[in-house]
């Protein structure tokens, strides 16, 4: 029985999950196709979560080491570059809002950008 | 029996639910950020502290076990892909993205394996449905490890862009492999106890991910991509279902079904199905016909020189440039802005045509062009552009191709045929900046060379610019 609702209760939130999924995403212009491409390549990393759960319950023998080892290392090139590479390709946006950039002035008005 | 990570999971679940709760509505708002201009760099982001904590709690509830192996993975992963990503061109962007999703992919097939050893080599213990999404999730990590580092080989041009396949035989390949793959998968969840059937379902997975890339012509690489990047989505959706964690559940199913929409928005802006870009084969055929028909055109290539394109853009008072791979590759974006700044203060009105998948990736000129700050009022897309040509005294084309072919509007019979293209030809006149007469990535001869209007001026675009713009200056 609990294995059961477990089931279902994840199925109920694979699905929800799906739907929103498409409605995020129903609208976007072709500029940002790359970066928003590139973002949820970042996010998919997530199965990084996978490998560091099993290694830090059992591990099992020296080649299911090496293999999980292996695998947290590919999420974390997942995570740590997908998201620097975004952050990267959208630095290059910054400069360009409607608000007249002035030639000169660096950092005007929107400079909320944060610390990186 | 329930494996060991399940259980612990649902032993003190409340906190770390709570936390993985905070962090798919970070994912969610990030990617809703990152779908608009002005809030995308924020989105980004946001979802990058999601993921930040996501990767806490799960720490948090591994106890003690490993601490050694889960930094040296960390430590390795950070070593390789913050340099790779700090030091990556912005024209290497789209195999860099490749190739992150392959990596993503490889870690949900091996996660699967290792999973499975951990059960015994068996999922004769585990509930059905535990076998089932992890047999789904090694199969389809596989494929897009694989796919993903052929689409990479081919963008970075250590695998000819061509399409190589097996011809017609192509589509039994690929059915042949997605069969055996899938029979070695259900053996595997109704019981059967060997880890040689999990390998060579891995290994039939690796090859059906080479069988579907290599026949797909670079042209198309983006979408495949993208493509990949949801299937990556799904299998970890599915590893989290096999091991019950919903921060997985939630985020690889976002990836999926955003990144399918994406892959259809792209294939669109292409006028391509994405069935017939799986099929595969673009330009297989075509691109001997396409010559052909190029050769028998009988036409001349009217050759120019950076002297005469400066009179002839000087005079202009519309000058459209049409930007393509070409400027990429050459790095000559920071080269076209100050041409068009010598051109505007000869009071030439100057304007970027952008066309959708120009470059190698949608939005690749705009983030070159932005990076050399060319004003966002300047770019025109694809559909404000090409009324605008009408009205254009010179088109001046920096290393675009195939965007521009007209062969896609006249020839039924080019692999092309029915993609919109930016109507350079409309124009009065056009200078087409290029290295050779060398065929674009899709490897089509293109018609609008052989234009009586057309001027060829060939060379590297950024010195070929910068030519223009010295020429210019002495006018």
């Amino acid at each position: 029985m609990i294995l059961a609702s477990t089931l279902t209760t994840n199925l109920a939130i694979l699905v929800l999950a799906g739907f929103i999924g498409f409605v995020v995403i129903s609208k976007v212009p072709n500029t940002l196709h790359t970066p928003l491409m590139s973002g949820t390549n970042a996010i998919h990393g997530i199965v990084l979560l996978g490998g560091l759960l099993i290694v830090g319950f059992s591990g099992g023998g020296t080649f299911n080491k090496v293999i999980l080892v292996i695998a947290i290392a590919f999420g974390t090139i997942n995570v740590v570059g997908g998201f620097l590479v975004t952050d990267r390709m959208l630095e290059m946006f910054k400069s360009r809002p409607k608000s007249e950039a002035k030639d000169g002035a660096p950092e005007a008005p929107d400079g909320k950008a944060g610390g990186s | 029996m329930i494996h060991p990570v399940v259980g612990t999971f649902l032993q003190n679940s409340d906190f770390l639910d709570v936390l993985y709760i905070i962090a798919f509505s970070l994912f969610i708002q990030g990617l809703r950020g990152l779908s608009g201009p002005t809030t995308a760099v924020r989105g980004n982001r946001i979802a990058a502290v999601g993921m930040a904590i996501a990767v806490i709690a799960t720490l948090l509830q591994t106890g003690e076990g490993n601490w050694g192996l889960i930094v040296l993975g960390v430590a390795l992963g950070t070593a390789v892909g913050v340099p790779a990503a700090r030091q990556v061109k912005m024209t290497a962007m789209p195999q860099m993205v490749a190739l992150f999703n392959g990596v993503g992919g490889g870690a949900v097939f091996l996660i699967a394996w290792a999973e499975f050893r951990d059960y015994g080599s068996s999922y004769s213990g585990v509930p059905s449905y535990v076998a089932i999404f992890s047999v789904f999730a090694a199969i389809v990590g596989s494929v897009s490890f694989w796919g993903s580092n052929i689409a990479f080989g081919k963008l970075q041009e250590i695998i000819p862009g061509r399409p190589i396949s097996f011809g017609s035989a192509q589509q039994i390949v690929n059915l042949v492999l997605l069969i055996l793959a899938l029979a070695a998968g259900i053996d595997l969840i109704t019981g059967a106890h060997s880890q040689a059937i999990f390998i060579g379902m891995l290994l039939v997975a690796a090859l059906l991910g080479n069988a579907v890339v290599l026949p797909i012509g670079g042209a198309d690489m983006p979408v495949v991509i993208s493509l990949l990047n949801a299937f990556t989505g799904l299998s970890a959706a599915a590893t989290g279902i096999a091991l019950d964690n919903t921060a997985l559940i939630v985020a690889g199913m976002i990836v999926g079904a955003s990144g399918s929409i994406l892959t259809n928005l792209m294939a669109t802006a292409m006028n391509r199905s994405i069935p017939s870009i799986v099929a595969g084969g673009f330009g297989g055929g075509g691109v001997v016909e396409g010559a052909e028909g190029a050769g028998a055109h009988g036409g001349t290539v009217r050759s120019t020189s950076a002297a005469d394109a400066a009179i002839q853009l000087a005079y202009a008072s519309r000058v459209m440039i049409v930007p393509g791979y070409g400027m990429a590759v050459a790095q000559a974006q920071h080269a076209v802005r100050e041409l068009t700044k010598e051109l505007e203060a000869r009071q030439v009105e100057v304007s970027y045509a952008i066309h959708p998948v120009a470059g190698r990736m949608p939005g690749h000129m705009n983030v070159l062009l932005a990076e050399a700050d060319v004003p966002y009022d300047q770019l025109k897309e694809m559909d404000d552009a090409n009324p605008e040509f009408q009205r254009t005294d010179v088109s001046l084309v920096i290393g675009a191709n195939d965007v521009t072919n007209p062969a896609a509007k006249n020839t039924p019979s080019s692999p092309i045929y029915g993609m919109p293209i930016l109507e350079v030809a409309d124009s009065r006149s056009v200078i087409v900046i290029k290295r050779s007469m060398n065929p674009g990535f899709a490897g089509i001869e293109n018609e609008l060379y052989f234009d009586p209007k057309t001027a060829m001026l060939f060379g590297d675009a950024k010195s070929a610019v910068s030519e223009i713009t010295a020429e210019l200056a002495q006018i």
